[in-house]
Protein backbone atom coordinates (compact mmCIF):
# COMPACT_ATOMS: atom_id res chain seq x y z
CA UNK A 1 0.00 0.00 0.00
CA UNK A 2 1.23 3.88 -0.07
CA UNK A 3 -0.03 6.41 1.25
CA UNK A 4 -0.02 10.14 1.32
CA UNK A 5 0.22 12.55 4.45
CA UNK A 6 -0.76 16.55 3.24
CA UNK A 7 0.12 19.14 6.22
CA UNK A 8 -0.92 22.53 5.84
CA UNK A 9 1.41 24.94 7.70
CA UNK A 10 1.48 28.49 8.75
CA UNK A 11 3.95 28.76 5.62
CA UNK A 12 2.80 26.65 2.53
CA UNK A 13 1.43 22.97 1.95
CA UNK A 14 4.03 19.73 2.94
CA UNK A 15 3.52 16.22 1.85
CA UNK A 16 4.88 13.20 2.75
CA UNK A 17 4.78 9.65 1.40
CA UNK A 18 5.36 5.95 2.88
CA UNK A 19 4.64 2.71 1.71
CA UNK A 20 4.30 1.33 5.18
CA UNK A 21 3.32 4.47 7.44
CA UNK A 22 6.63 4.18 9.09
CA UNK A 23 9.01 5.73 7.10
CA UNK A 24 8.38 8.38 5.43
CA UNK A 25 9.60 11.09 2.72
CA UNK A 26 8.88 14.28 3.05
CA UNK A 27 8.27 17.47 0.33
CA UNK A 28 7.68 21.33 0.46
CA UNK A 29 6.45 23.70 0.50
CA UNK A 30 4.77 22.70 -2.00
CA UNK A 31 4.40 25.62 -4.99
CA UNK A 32 0.30 25.13 -5.69
CA UNK A 33 0.67 28.40 -8.07
CA UNK A 34 2.74 28.87 -11.14
CA UNK A 35 4.44 32.11 -9.69
CA UNK A 36 5.13 30.63 -6.62
CA UNK A 37 4.09 32.64 -4.03
CA UNK A 38 2.00 29.86 -2.42
CA UNK A 39 4.85 28.62 -0.79
CA UNK A 40 4.19 31.08 1.70
CA UNK A 41 0.29 31.12 2.30
CA UNK A 42 -1.51 29.79 5.13
CA UNK A 43 -2.79 26.62 4.33
CA UNK A 44 -5.89 25.95 6.92
CA UNK A 45 -8.02 23.79 4.82
CA UNK A 46 -7.35 20.51 3.24
CA UNK A 47 -10.02 18.21 1.50
CA UNK A 48 -9.61 14.52 0.50
CA UNK A 49 -11.73 12.22 -1.59
CA UNK A 50 -11.03 8.49 -1.01
CA UNK A 51 -13.68 7.69 -3.83
CA UNK A 52 -11.55 9.64 -6.62
CA UNK A 53 -8.20 10.65 -5.33
CA UNK A 54 -9.23 14.05 -5.88
CA UNK A 55 -7.59 16.48 -3.02
CA UNK A 56 -8.52 20.49 -2.58
CA UNK A 57 -6.41 23.06 -0.59
CA UNK A 58 -7.59 26.16 0.62
CA UNK A 59 -4.67 28.62 0.92
CA UNK A 60 -4.90 32.45 2.13
CA UNK A 61 -2.29 34.25 0.27
CA UNK A 62 -1.36 37.97 -0.41
CA UNK A 63 -3.50 37.51 -3.14
CA UNK A 64 -6.32 36.67 -1.40
CA UNK A 65 -7.68 33.22 -0.56
CA UNK A 66 -8.60 30.61 -3.19
CA UNK A 67 -8.59 26.86 -3.87
CA UNK A 68 -6.15 24.69 -5.80
CA UNK A 69 -7.54 21.16 -6.61
CA UNK A 70 -5.09 18.08 -7.87
CA UNK A 71 -6.32 15.01 -9.28
CA UNK A 72 -3.05 13.07 -9.24
CA UNK A 73 -1.97 12.44 -5.55
CA UNK A 74 -0.39 16.13 -5.38
CA UNK A 75 1.56 15.99 -8.60
CA UNK A 76 0.00 18.72 -10.20
CA UNK A 77 -2.15 22.01 -8.99
CA UNK A 78 -4.88 23.93 -10.96
CA UNK A 79 -6.67 26.48 -9.50
CA UNK A 80 -9.82 28.14 -11.29
CA UNK A 81 -10.04 31.14 -13.09
CA UNK A 82 -12.59 32.55 -11.60
CA UNK A 83 -12.99 33.58 -7.69
CA UNK A 84 -14.42 30.13 -6.44
CA UNK A 85 -16.43 32.04 -3.83
CA UNK A 86 -17.45 35.64 -3.79
CA UNK A 87 -20.04 37.35 -0.89
CA UNK A 88 -22.45 38.26 -2.22
CA UNK A 89 -22.80 42.26 -1.85
CA UNK A 90 -26.02 42.66 -0.82
CA UNK A 91 -25.77 41.44 2.77
CA UNK A 92 -25.62 44.34 5.72
CA UNK A 93 -21.99 44.05 6.59
CA UNK A 94 -21.12 42.12 9.67
CA UNK A 95 -18.01 42.75 11.40
CA UNK A 96 -15.15 40.17 11.20
CA UNK A 97 -14.47 40.36 15.23
CA UNK A 98 -10.75 40.26 16.43
CA UNK A 99 -8.49 37.31 14.92
CA UNK A 100 -5.93 35.88 16.75
CA UNK A 101 -3.49 36.46 13.73
CA UNK A 102 -4.47 39.39 11.72
CA UNK A 103 -4.33 36.97 8.76
CA UNK A 104 -2.25 38.80 5.29
CA UNK A 105 -5.42 39.57 3.52
CA UNK A 106 -7.78 41.42 5.99
CA UNK A 107 -10.27 43.70 3.79
CA UNK A 108 -8.97 46.97 2.77
CA UNK A 109 -12.43 48.31 4.12
CA UNK A 110 -13.93 47.29 7.47
CA UNK A 111 -17.57 47.78 5.89
CA UNK A 112 -17.55 45.00 3.24
CA UNK A 113 -17.96 41.42 3.52
CA UNK A 114 -15.04 39.35 1.87
CA UNK A 115 -13.35 35.46 1.97
CA UNK A 116 -11.17 35.69 4.68
CA UNK A 117 -9.75 32.20 4.83
CA UNK A 118 -11.17 29.21 3.74
CA UNK A 119 -11.18 27.31 7.20
CA UNK A 120 -12.50 24.02 6.13
CA UNK A 121 -12.95 21.49 2.91
CA UNK A 122 -15.12 18.10 2.53
CA UNK A 123 -16.41 16.34 0.27
CA UNK A 124 -19.77 15.33 0.12
CA UNK A 125 -21.61 12.67 -2.32
CA UNK A 126 -20.30 12.93 -6.32
CA UNK A 127 -19.26 16.21 -7.23
CA UNK A 128 -20.63 18.07 -4.02
CA UNK A 129 -18.31 19.98 -1.94
CA UNK A 130 -18.76 22.05 1.14
CA UNK A 131 -16.49 24.92 2.74
CA UNK A 132 -16.72 26.43 5.70
CA UNK A 133 -15.01 29.91 5.69
CA UNK A 134 -14.40 33.02 7.54
CA UNK A 135 -16.30 35.38 8.40
CA UNK A 136 -18.54 32.55 9.51
CA UNK A 137 -20.12 31.07 6.27
CA UNK A 138 -20.77 27.46 4.47
CA UNK A 139 -20.67 27.50 0.97
CA UNK A 140 -21.84 24.28 -1.23
CA UNK A 141 -19.92 23.50 -4.68
CA UNK A 142 -21.95 20.76 -6.86
CA UNK A 143 -19.07 21.22 -9.46
CA UNK A 144 -15.95 19.05 -7.47
CA UNK A 145 -14.90 22.97 -5.91
CA UNK A 146 -14.16 24.44 -8.90
CA UNK A 147 -17.49 27.06 -8.09
CA UNK A 148 -19.59 27.52 -4.66
CA UNK A 149 -22.82 29.03 -3.51
CA UNK A 150 -23.39 30.92 -0.44
CA UNK A 151 -25.33 29.42 2.04
CA UNK A 152 -27.68 32.23 2.90
CA UNK A 153 -29.88 30.07 5.47
CA UNK A 154 -26.97 29.46 7.86
CA UNK A 155 -25.88 33.07 7.65
CA UNK A 156 -29.43 34.52 8.35
CA UNK A 157 -29.74 32.10 11.40
CA UNK A 158 -31.46 34.22 13.80
CA UNK A 159 -28.83 32.80 16.57
CA UNK A 160 -25.83 34.84 14.73
CA UNK A 161 -26.08 37.54 17.39
CA UNK A 162 -24.87 35.04 19.48
CA UNK A 163 -21.90 33.92 17.47
CA UNK A 164 -18.66 35.54 18.06
CA UNK A 165 -14.91 35.20 17.11
CA UNK A 166 -13.05 32.09 18.35
CA UNK A 167 -9.38 33.69 18.85
CA UNK A 168 -8.10 32.00 15.40
CA UNK A 169 -10.93 33.98 13.64
CA UNK A 170 -14.88 33.53 12.98
CA UNK A 171 -15.66 30.64 10.92
CA UNK A 172 -17.49 27.58 10.35
CA UNK A 173 -14.20 25.34 10.90
CA UNK A 174 -16.10 21.75 10.74
CA UNK A 175 -18.78 20.36 8.23
CA UNK A 176 -19.80 16.59 9.25
CA UNK A 177 -21.63 14.98 6.46
CA UNK A 178 -24.39 11.88 7.30
CA UNK A 179 -23.38 9.35 4.71
CA UNK A 180 -26.65 8.05 5.44
CA UNK A 181 -28.69 10.46 4.74
CA UNK A 182 -26.98 13.31 2.31
CA UNK A 183 -29.48 15.61 3.49
CA UNK A 184 -28.49 15.88 6.68
CA UNK A 185 -25.39 18.02 7.49
CA UNK A 186 -23.23 19.15 10.74
CA UNK A 187 -21.51 21.96 11.09
CA UNK A 188 -19.44 23.83 14.04
CA UNK A 189 -18.29 27.33 14.61
CA UNK A 190 -16.09 29.36 17.23
CA UNK A 191 -17.62 30.77 18.73
CA UNK A 192 -21.45 30.07 17.65
CA UNK A 193 -21.82 26.18 18.68
CA UNK A 194 -23.35 23.26 16.40
CA UNK A 195 -26.09 23.23 13.61
CA UNK A 196 -27.78 20.50 11.79
CA UNK A 197 -29.60 20.61 8.69
CA UNK A 198 -31.97 18.04 7.58
CA UNK A 199 -33.26 19.49 4.20
CA UNK A 200 -29.19 20.02 2.46
CA UNK A 201 -28.96 23.59 3.55
CA UNK A 202 -32.14 25.34 3.61
CA UNK A 203 -32.72 25.59 7.19
CA UNK A 204 -30.48 25.30 10.14
CA UNK A 205 -31.02 24.15 14.00
CA UNK A 206 -29.07 24.59 16.68
CA UNK A 207 -27.91 21.70 18.26
CA UNK A 208 -25.91 22.90 21.29
CA UNK A 209 -27.75 23.08 24.04
CA UNK A 210 -26.69 20.96 27.25
CA UNK A 211 -22.75 22.07 26.07
CA UNK A 212 -21.76 24.35 29.02
CA UNK A 213 -19.57 27.50 29.53
CA UNK A 214 -17.59 28.63 32.00
CA UNK A 215 -16.45 32.21 30.71
CA UNK A 216 -20.42 33.37 30.23
CA UNK A 217 -22.54 34.62 33.19
CA UNK A 218 -25.33 31.99 31.68
CA UNK A 219 -23.22 28.45 31.73
CA UNK A 220 -26.11 26.55 30.07
CA UNK A 221 -26.96 29.05 26.60
CA UNK A 222 -29.22 27.47 23.80
CA UNK A 223 -26.31 28.42 21.74
CA UNK A 224 -22.92 30.51 21.20
CA UNK A 225 -20.72 28.23 22.91
CA UNK A 226 -17.17 28.10 21.17
CA UNK A 227 -17.11 24.55 19.86
CA UNK A 228 -13.55 23.23 18.65
CA UNK A 229 -14.25 19.76 16.67
CA UNK A 230 -17.03 17.64 16.09
CA UNK A 231 -16.69 13.93 14.72
CA UNK A 232 -19.04 11.64 13.72
CA UNK A 233 -18.82 7.76 14.87
CA UNK A 234 -19.82 4.86 12.56
CA UNK A 235 -22.92 4.55 14.58
CA UNK A 236 -23.55 7.82 14.08
CA UNK A 237 -22.92 9.28 17.54
CA UNK A 238 -21.38 12.62 17.52
CA UNK A 239 -18.54 13.70 19.76
CA UNK A 240 -17.43 16.69 20.07
CA UNK A 241 -14.48 18.72 22.00
CA UNK A 242 -15.66 22.27 23.31
CA UNK A 243 -13.73 24.94 24.87
CA UNK A 244 -14.52 22.94 28.01
CA UNK A 245 -15.51 19.17 28.42
CA UNK A 246 -15.79 16.76 25.47
CA UNK A 247 -18.99 15.79 24.63
CA UNK A 248 -20.80 12.77 23.14
CA UNK A 249 -24.56 12.50 21.82
CA UNK A 250 -27.03 9.95 20.16
CA UNK A 251 -29.29 12.28 20.02
CA UNK A 252 -28.24 15.93 19.90
CA UNK A 253 -31.67 17.39 20.14
CA UNK A 254 -32.02 15.47 23.29
CA UNK A 255 -28.20 17.06 24.74
CA UNK A 256 -25.20 15.78 25.22
CA UNK A 257 -23.29 13.50 27.94
CA UNK A 258 -19.95 14.76 29.09
CA UNK A 259 -17.27 12.21 28.33
CA UNK A 260 -14.21 14.31 29.80
CA UNK A 261 -14.01 12.25 33.26
CA UNK A 262 -11.46 9.85 32.59
CA UNK A 263 -9.13 12.54 30.21
CA UNK A 264 -6.38 14.43 31.90
CA UNK A 265 -8.22 17.32 30.70
CA UNK A 266 -11.62 19.08 29.85
CA UNK A 267 -9.78 21.51 27.44
CA UNK A 268 -8.41 20.63 23.65
CA UNK A 269 -9.08 21.04 19.90
CA UNK A 270 -8.86 18.14 18.38
CA UNK A 271 -11.04 14.48 18.40
CA UNK A 272 -11.17 12.35 15.75
CA UNK A 273 -13.70 9.09 15.48
CA UNK A 274 -12.45 5.61 14.55
CA UNK A 275 -13.77 5.18 10.47
CA UNK A 276 -15.26 1.95 10.88
CA UNK A 277 -15.58 0.80 15.00
CA UNK A 278 -18.18 2.42 16.65
CA UNK A 279 -17.32 3.99 20.41
CA UNK A 280 -13.46 4.37 19.31
CA UNK A 281 -11.88 7.56 19.03
CA UNK A 282 -8.99 9.35 19.69
CA UNK A 283 -8.47 12.93 21.58
CA UNK A 284 -5.53 15.34 21.68
CA UNK A 285 -6.12 17.69 25.03
CA UNK A 286 -4.42 20.27 26.01
CA UNK A 287 -3.57 21.44 29.43
CA UNK A 288 -5.95 23.97 29.79
CA UNK A 289 -7.42 27.44 28.10
CA UNK A 290 -4.97 28.96 30.28
CA UNK A 291 -2.13 27.06 29.75
CA UNK A 292 -1.95 25.30 25.84
CA UNK A 293 0.45 22.60 26.70
CA UNK A 294 -0.16 19.01 26.04
CA UNK A 295 -1.23 17.71 29.91
CA UNK A 296 1.42 17.24 31.93
CA UNK A 297 4.07 18.19 28.82
CA UNK A 298 4.04 14.88 27.39
CA UNK A 299 3.05 14.86 23.58
CA UNK A 300 0.31 11.80 22.55
CA UNK A 301 -3.06 11.13 21.92
CA UNK A 302 -5.47 9.62 24.53
CA UNK A 303 -8.03 6.58 23.26
CA UNK A 304 -10.93 5.38 24.02
CA UNK A 305 -13.10 2.15 22.61
CA UNK A 306 -16.41 3.02 25.05
CA UNK A 307 -17.52 6.02 23.61
CA UNK A 308 -15.87 8.27 25.44
CA UNK A 309 -16.71 6.26 29.09
CA UNK A 310 -13.15 5.57 30.07
CA UNK A 311 -9.58 6.65 27.98
CA UNK A 312 -6.11 5.40 27.65
CA UNK A 313 -3.11 7.41 26.96
CA UNK A 314 -1.68 6.15 23.57
CA UNK A 315 1.62 7.80 23.30
CA UNK A 316 4.08 5.00 22.20
CA UNK A 317 6.64 5.86 20.06
CA UNK A 318 6.21 9.70 21.23
CA UNK A 319 9.25 11.94 22.66
CA UNK A 320 8.94 11.34 26.48
CA UNK A 321 10.90 15.48 26.90
CA UNK A 322 8.93 17.93 28.27
CA UNK A 323 6.77 18.78 24.65
CA UNK A 324 5.08 22.32 24.19
CA UNK A 325 3.11 22.56 21.15
CA UNK A 326 -0.33 22.10 21.22
CA UNK A 327 -2.64 20.34 18.44
CA UNK A 328 -5.16 22.55 16.53
CA UNK A 329 -8.54 21.20 15.78
CA UNK A 330 -7.62 20.21 12.26
CA UNK A 331 -4.17 19.06 13.40
CA UNK A 332 -5.22 15.23 13.51
CA UNK A 333 -7.34 13.09 11.07
CA UNK A 334 -7.40 9.63 9.59
CA UNK A 335 -6.51 8.14 6.56
CA UNK A 336 -9.84 5.42 7.19
CA UNK A 337 -7.52 3.05 4.92
CA UNK A 338 -9.68 0.16 5.42
CA UNK A 339 -8.94 -2.50 7.21
CA UNK A 340 -6.40 -0.72 9.12
CA UNK A 341 -6.81 2.54 9.02
CA UNK A 342 -3.59 5.11 10.17
CA UNK A 343 -3.72 7.97 12.62
CA UNK A 344 -2.00 11.47 11.88
CA UNK A 345 -1.18 14.27 14.00
CA UNK A 346 0.73 17.61 14.31
CA UNK A 347 1.65 19.99 16.08
CA UNK A 348 2.18 23.52 16.45
CA UNK A 349 5.82 22.94 16.68
CA UNK A 350 6.05 21.83 13.32
CA UNK A 351 6.32 17.78 13.81
CA UNK A 352 4.03 15.46 12.58
CA UNK A 353 3.61 11.74 13.43
CA UNK A 354 1.38 8.90 12.13
CA UNK A 355 0.66 5.30 13.38
CA UNK A 356 -1.69 2.50 11.99
CA UNK A 357 -4.32 1.46 14.37
CA UNK A 358 -2.56 -2.49 14.23
CA UNK A 359 0.77 -0.70 15.41
CA UNK A 360 -0.45 1.37 18.24
CA UNK A 361 3.26 3.11 17.29
CA UNK A 362 4.02 6.78 16.20
CA UNK A 363 6.12 7.30 13.88
CA UNK A 364 7.42 10.54 12.46
CA UNK A 365 6.27 12.16 9.49
CA UNK A 366 8.20 15.49 9.87
CA UNK A 367 9.67 17.63 12.03
CA UNK A 368 10.25 21.53 12.37
CA UNK A 369 8.16 22.62 10.17
CA UNK A 370 6.09 25.83 10.75
CA UNK A 371 3.16 25.63 13.03
CA UNK A 372 0.85 23.05 11.81
CA UNK A 373 -2.59 24.21 11.07
CA UNK A 374 -4.38 20.88 9.46
CA UNK A 375 -3.20 17.36 8.36
CA UNK A 376 -4.84 15.07 6.12
CA UNK A 377 -4.02 11.68 4.70
CA UNK A 378 -5.05 9.21 2.03
CA UNK A 379 -4.57 5.80 0.85
CA UNK A 380 -3.20 6.31 -2.67
CA UNK A 381 -2.91 2.67 -4.16
CA UNK B 1 -5.80 56.16 -24.02
CA UNK B 2 -3.57 53.89 -23.60
CA UNK B 3 -2.02 53.40 -20.21
CA UNK B 4 1.13 50.47 -19.74
CA UNK B 5 0.27 48.46 -16.74
CA UNK B 6 3.26 46.62 -15.17
CA UNK B 7 2.95 43.85 -13.26
CA UNK B 8 5.15 41.86 -10.50
CA UNK B 9 6.87 38.51 -10.76
CA UNK B 10 4.78 36.73 -8.78
CA UNK B 11 1.96 37.83 -11.05
CA UNK B 12 3.42 37.27 -14.70
CA UNK B 13 2.02 33.91 -15.07
CA UNK B 14 -1.58 35.54 -15.30
CA UNK B 15 0.28 37.59 -18.23
CA UNK B 16 0.97 34.93 -20.07
CA UNK B 17 4.75 35.64 -18.24
CA UNK B 18 4.55 38.87 -19.52
CA UNK B 19 5.78 42.43 -17.15
CA UNK B 20 3.31 44.71 -18.86
CA UNK B 21 0.36 45.01 -20.49
CA UNK B 22 -1.00 47.25 -22.68
CA UNK B 23 -4.66 48.32 -21.72
CA UNK B 24 -6.78 50.67 -23.90
CA UNK B 25 -9.20 52.80 -21.48
CA UNK B 26 -11.13 56.00 -22.17
CA UNK B 27 -9.79 59.39 -22.20
CA UNK B 28 -11.15 60.78 -18.57
CA UNK B 29 -10.32 56.84 -17.22
CA UNK B 30 -9.66 56.37 -13.51
CA UNK B 31 -7.39 53.69 -11.72
CA UNK B 32 -10.65 51.78 -11.08
CA UNK B 33 -11.97 51.62 -14.79
CA UNK B 34 -8.39 50.27 -15.84
CA UNK B 35 -8.44 47.73 -13.33
CA UNK B 36 -11.87 46.51 -14.63
CA UNK B 37 -10.62 46.28 -17.99
CA UNK B 38 -7.86 44.48 -17.17
CA UNK B 39 -10.17 42.04 -15.45
CA UNK B 40 -12.53 41.66 -18.96
CA UNK B 41 -8.95 40.13 -20.39
CA UNK B 42 -7.21 38.32 -17.26
CA UNK B 43 -9.96 37.50 -14.82
CA UNK B 44 -7.72 35.54 -12.36
CA UNK B 45 -4.96 38.58 -11.98
CA UNK B 46 -8.26 40.81 -11.36
CA UNK B 47 -8.92 38.82 -8.58
CA UNK B 48 -5.37 38.74 -7.33
CA UNK B 49 -5.63 42.76 -7.30
CA UNK B 50 -9.56 43.31 -5.73
CA UNK B 51 -11.47 41.32 -3.87
CA UNK B 52 -15.39 40.32 -4.65
CA UNK B 53 -16.27 43.79 -3.13
CA UNK B 54 -13.66 45.87 -5.53
CA UNK B 55 -11.42 47.27 -2.84
CA UNK B 56 -7.68 46.36 -3.20
CA UNK B 57 -6.21 43.79 -1.09
CA UNK B 58 -4.73 44.85 1.91
CA UNK B 59 -1.19 43.69 0.26
CA UNK B 60 -1.04 44.46 -2.88
CA UNK B 61 -0.09 48.57 -3.87
CA UNK B 62 -0.61 50.18 -6.86
CA UNK B 63 1.45 52.74 -8.54
CA UNK B 64 0.17 55.93 -10.60
CA UNK B 65 3.34 57.66 -11.59
CA UNK B 66 5.66 57.76 -8.74
CA UNK B 67 2.51 57.50 -6.15
CA UNK B 68 0.51 54.62 -4.38
CA UNK B 69 -2.43 55.01 -5.23
CA UNK B 70 -3.46 54.92 -1.57
CA UNK B 71 -1.79 58.23 -1.30
CA UNK B 72 -3.83 59.63 -4.21
CA UNK B 73 -7.52 59.19 -4.59
CA UNK B 74 -7.52 55.14 -4.94
CA UNK B 75 -9.46 53.90 -7.45
CA UNK B 76 -11.07 57.08 -8.32
CA UNK B 77 -7.42 58.89 -9.35
CA UNK B 78 -7.32 59.70 -12.76
CA UNK B 79 -5.80 58.63 -15.14
CA UNK B 80 -3.42 60.57 -18.27
CA UNK B 81 -2.14 59.15 -21.46
CA UNK B 82 1.18 57.24 -21.28
CA UNK B 83 1.43 57.31 -17.70
CA UNK B 84 2.97 54.49 -16.33
CA UNK B 85 0.94 52.17 -13.53
CA UNK B 86 2.52 49.96 -11.60
CA UNK B 87 1.40 46.45 -9.57
CA UNK B 88 3.47 45.95 -6.56
CA UNK B 89 2.66 43.94 -4.09
CA UNK B 90 3.93 44.14 -0.33
CA UNK B 91 5.76 41.04 0.33
CA UNK B 92 5.12 41.17 4.04
CA UNK B 93 5.16 38.29 7.12
CA UNK B 94 7.41 36.54 9.07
Amino acid sequence: MAYLVLIGTRKGLFTATSDDRRTWRLDGPVILDEDGFTAVAEIYAIGTDPDTGRILVGAATWFGPSIWRSDDYAATWSEPIEAPMAFPQDLPYRPLDFSETAGIDQPESDQTNTVKRIWQLTFGPGDRVWAGVEPTSLWTSDDGGQTFTFNRALWEHPEHTTWASGAGGPAVHTIVPDPTDPKTQTVAISSGGIYQTRDDGHSWTGITKGITVDYAPDETPDSGQCIHKVTRGTDGTLYTQSHGPAYRSTRPDGGWTDISANLPSKFGFAIVAHPTEAGTVMAWPVTASMERTPPDRQVGAWRTEDSGDTWQPWHNGLPTDPYFGGILRDGACTDAAPGDPGWYFGTRCGDVWAAADSDGRWHQVAAHLPDVLCVRAMETA
Amino acid sequence: MHIDLKIPAALASECGGARAIAVEVPDGANLGDLLDAVAADYPRLARRVRDEAGQLRRFVNVYVGDDESRRLEGQATPLKAGQPVQILPSIAGG
